[in-house]
């Protein structure tokens, strides 16, 4: 945490690799904003270019105790073989080309709903610009979705700002509250463990990170006296103006209980903090006494004065879910309880913005309004999900993992005995990501250590993504199994 | 305090504290003038009277929403991949086939609902090299160099992010020209960089003059630290297509005051006056010999929206960057993994777009058709605005070279002037408010891009089909004599 500074970062012409460029003038590039520099590089970076490497190596020929290389660190379904549901795609394609239309033998509610997405265009063609808040016809039918899911709590769809996802829509607001000329720093509060994007796109901005730890003892559960901690310790180093939470979680599979949110929101609304609520992952839910329910949910029940005063943002995407579209960006972010004149530059800051591609439109529409029971797309559409791989984790000695209630990823704890930490040292390895290039190395799996993601001092995690086919995981958890028991053994 | 005695409290969030630099940015092309035109839409809709039955919208340069279809072939393989069951259907032509397995190949899971990689698919950025290694007379294109984007647009607010510190003096200066695409300055205002306007000279047809950069530049070292220079050629909004002389002139010039160039060449087909010609700014520095190329530090930049495409709903791009010292290019690489990657179908595009039908390939009439049926319809619109509004008194017009658009110079009476500063708007934005509401055309008033002192303008899109883009010139044209009239 320091004193809003901005520095200019001067490379040494001759640190940088051509040779030529050390006896000519400094490259104009050598001075880059600071906030690009401080954003920290992966350790996934290093685990990727051996993977990298390794790929190479196998498809020369060169022989492994393992046929293909299994990478599970990313949150991306369908790499994982997970199939696009078929009527997401017929509906796309016949958008794309409408002659399919026609010539086809496409579904029924396919063709109807392809046909009234397009008749929303301008010019009845997906290649023309979205206006920058969307399609007025579909955000309204997202606002009544959205109603829907939070029993009827009202929705006012000009509240809803699309985006090409829902880091994109959370660096926008992230943007907003950040104000580099005050005396501080803006800080907000991030938890640990947290995914990766987030902490990139708060340090991109210039913000400051202030870390709250989660009880991982207890399920990773969010404690209020963390928080308090937390915001104490960001006194006089930087102005705390945001908190952030993620739920489900990521890269921990906990999903909050109404108290606890309603524990947060009352904290919000004491220190008189932005709540940033992530709730990617309200479609992934497995605990069987889990349930989602939305942080904008539960402030309306909890009544005035919060209901009508605790300012609020909620992110959602078609990356997770069911739809897994990861790859089509598409998000929306909702906004509750704006001062409308801010809400007002949120909006010219889009329209400058104004990137979100039609078909990650339409697929928000497609995902919120899925086919109903009647309709010839239904039986295939449902889809049922169940998680059990922490289970398996859990039960190998080494490992100790909470239950997964809800989000992609598995993040057991791993007890590393310690000659391994010791060797990773050595090896100038954090000790997990150290794990990690082993089981790489041994049994093909792309895991990612915990330290991507913050952890308590002296522990040590791994995360790997169950949003994958049964296949995947199947093998994911033998070779896993496999390795880990050898490790321990090897450095016991 | 309320009325149960709960204090009332401010917002958390306000205008007071949220960030400055946001309070600054403006965007033109959807500024008021168009939340007028979606309102006065509204109304029609409702069945309230005006004086027309529809608003035509000519701000925007959108191709799709004013009628122009779409090319077959890009169509038909992204529907391919968008549902690759598809696959098995004879009626999709086999090079269609053949392009949509060769990207979906290389999707995570064959899906395009896959993520990428931040920089974008590996075997695309390898063809974009090849197109522009092929579009540049056989100059080496490396593909490391290459990076897609969710549009031109998030490539060059990318770029400025990187590019843009310092405090107070040394803050980042960026030049760009006047008029200029409003991205620019909303982009700048937004990261709180410093404007360095330079103005390009509507009498020699908008062309670009070296003094005058020279003019900004010293001046602007008074207060800033200079580091960036910004282009568009073909340019926006004024359709000028620069010659090869003028692009080496800056060139030397960013050379010699040590600037970062970066060239958006997203209108790079849509060329259509004789004699002028598009020439890459990497393909004239390369020309250049080894003093230059080994040296300036560029990017350039493209995407699918404009050309003979004008898929602005998929958000491809691209740019390519020169002479990027490696460190820097660590940083740009981290930078873009922020937002995870560019939208596939837009990748997908992008890859048909610069991989397009070959002549022995089943497509290829077809597709050529196509372009060349979009291309040449632009270039006889872009000679038909330019005739028209050359023969109304009080509009003169700069011929429309390249790009898409126009931007007449309109001579207001001083009433009108009067007028406007009382109703509290700027001279241009009151003549095109009174032209959306008398005749239903949203225009953009030059106010909006920038244009020299005591002058005049607007941008209007040459894009509507040509039989009702008669009638708005027309319309236009009419609705000028009145005004003068009114006014005089």
């Amino acid at each position: 945490l320091s004193v809003n500074k901005a520095h200019i970062s001067k490379l040494h012409p001759c640190m940088s690799l051509t040779p030529f460029n050390c006896t000519r003038e400094m490259s104009v590039l050598q001075e880059i904003s600071q906030n690009v520099r401080s954003i920290k590089q992966l350790e996934y970076a290093v685990l990727a270019r051996r993977a990298n490497q390794i790929q190479k190596e196998l498809s020369q020929g060169v022989r492994k105790p393992y046929k293909e290389l299994i990478d599970v660190c990313w949150g991306d379904p369908h790499s994982m073989d997970v199939k696009p549901l078929t009527f997401v795609r017929q509906v796309l394609a016949a958008c794309v080309y409408p002659e399919l239309m026609s010539s086809h033998k496409l579904p029924l509610d396919v063709r109807q709903r392809a046909q009234w997405l397009l008749g929303r265009c301008d010019g009845g063609s997906v290649g023309s610009y979205l206006a920058p808040t969307g399609i007025p016809e579909i955000v309204q039918r997202m606002s009544e979705s959205i109603r829907s899911r939070d029993g009827g709590v009202p929705c006012n769809p000009d509240n809803i700002f699309i985006s090409p996802g829902s880091q994109w829509s959370l660096t926008n607001i992230i943007q907003v509250l950040v104000n580099n000329e005050a005396p501080l720093r803006t800080g907000i509060l991030t938890p640990v463990p947290c995914h990766v994007t987030t902490i990139m796109s708060i340090k991109s901005l210039g913000a400051a990170v202030i870390p709250y730890f989660l009880s991982e003892e207890h399920g990773w559960a969010l404690q209020v006296e963390e928080l308090q901690r937390a915001l104490e310790s960001a006194k006089g180093g930087c102005n705390p103006v945001a908190l952030y939470v993620i739920n489900p979680g990521n890269p921990a599979g906990y999903v909050q209980s109404r108290k606890s949110i309603q524990e947060v929101i009352q904290f919000a609304s004491e220190k008189r903090l932005f709540l940033l609520a992530d709730e990617v992952y309200q479609d992934c839910v497995y605990g069987k006494n889990s349930e989602f329910v939305s942080y904008k949910r539960v402030l309306a029940e909890m009544g005035p004065p919060f209901s009508d005063t605790v300012e609020l943002a909620s992110f959602h995407s078609v990356s997770k879910g069911f739809m897994g579209e990861c790859g089509l960006r598409g998000g929306y972010v909702e906004l509750v309880n704006l001062d409308p004149n801010v809400v007002k530059y949120i909006f010219n800051l889009i329209c400058k913005d104004s990137t979100t591609p039609v078909l990650a439109h339409f697929a928000m529409d497609l995902m919120m309004n899925p086919p109903r029971p009647g309709d010839p797309s239904y039986p295939l559409y449902n889809q049922v999900r169940n998680a059990t791989a922490h289970e398996v984790v859990n039960s190998l000695p080494g490992f100790s993992c909470q239950p997964v209630e809800g989000g992609a990823f598995v993040f057991p704890r791993v007890f590393l005995p310690p000659r391994a930490i010791q060797k990773a040292k050595e090896e100038g390895m954090q000790p997990d990501t150290f794990y990690c290039m082993r089981l790489l190395e041994e049994m093909g799996v792309l895991v990612s250590p915990g330290c991507e993601y913050g952890q308590k001092e002296g522990t040590y995690h791994i995360r790997f993504c169950i949003m994958a086919s049964q296949d995947i995981i199947d093998q994911v958890l033998k070779r896993l199994t496999t390795f880990h028991t050898k490790f321990m053994k090897d450095f016991s | 305090y309320s009325l149960n005695g709960v204090p009332c409290r401010g917002k958390v969030l306000t205008v007071d504290n949220m960030n400055p630099n946001v309070k600054r940015v403006e965007y033109a092309v959807r500024g008021p003038i168009v939340q007028r035109a979606v309102q006065i839409e509204k109304e029609l809709r409702e069945g309230v009277k005006k004086p027309f039955t529809e608003v035509i919208k000519a701000n925007i340069g959108d191709a799709h929403a004013m009628g122009q279809k779409p090319i077959t072939f890009l169509r038909q393989v992204l529907a391919l991949c968008s549902y690759p069951e598809l696959l098995e259907d004879n009626k999709f032509p086999e090079d269609a086939k053949k392009r949509a397995q060769r990207i979906l190949g290389a999707c995570g899971g064959h899906s395009i609902g896959a993520y990428s990689a931040s920089q974008g698919i590996e075997c695309v950025r390898q063809d974009v090299a090849r197109y522009i290694e092929k579009r540049d007379g056989g100059i080496p294109s490396n593909p490391d160099n290459i990076y897609l984007s969710t549009g031109a647009s998030d490539a060059i607010v990318t770029m400025l992010k990187l590019l843009v510190c310092g405090e107070g003096r040394d803050r980042t200066g960026v030049m760009i020209s006047i008029p200029q695409y409003p991205l620019y300055s909303a982009a700048l205002a937004d990261l709180g960089a410093v404007q360095i306007s330079y103005y390009l000279d509507e009498e020699k047809c908008w062309s670009l003059d070296v003094a005058e950069l020279r003019r900004a530049l010293n001046a602007a070292r008074q207060h800033c630290n200079p580091r960036v220079l910004c282009i568009i050629n073909p340019g926006n909004p004024t359709g000028q297509v620069q010659s090869r002389q003028c692009i080496e002139d800056v060139i030397r010039f960013a050379k010699e005051e040590h600037l970062f160039l970066m060239a958006d060449e997203v209108y790079q087909d849509n060329v259509y006056a004789e004699g002028c010609k598009f020439h890459s700014f990497k393909k004239v520095l390369f020309e250049m010999g080894p003093e230059y190329s080994s040296t300036v530090e560029m990017a350039s930049f493209h995407s699918t929206s404009k050309c003979y495409m004008g898929e602005c709903g998929f958000r491809g791009g691209y740019m390519e960057v020169i002479n990027m010292d490696p460190e820097v290019k660590t940083q740009l690489t981290k930078l873009v993994s922020v937002r995870l990657c560019p939208p596939v179908p837009g990748q997908a595009l992008l890859d048909l777009v610069v991989n397009p039908p070959q002549p022995d390939e089943p497509s290829y009439i077809t597709f050529m058709k196509e372009r060349t049926a979009v291309l040449s319809a632009l270039a006889e619109k872009a000679r038909l605005t330019e005739q028209t509004f050359n023969a109304v008194p009080g509009i003169t017009c700069n011929p429309v070279q390249g790009a898409m658009y126009t931007f007449p110079r309109i001579t207001l009476p001083e009433k009108a002037i009067d007028k406007a500063k009382e109703e509290g708007k700027v001279p241009d934005m009151y003549y095109c408010m009174r032209l959306l509401e008398e005749e239903g055309i949203c225009l953009v008033p030059g106010s909006g891009f920038g244009q020299r002192e005591g002058t005049f303008h607007f941008r209007m899109t040459i894009l509507p089909p040509t039989e009702k883009l008669k009638v708005v010139l027309q319309k236009i044209r009419d609705f000028h004599v009145r005004f003068t009239q009114e006014f005089s």
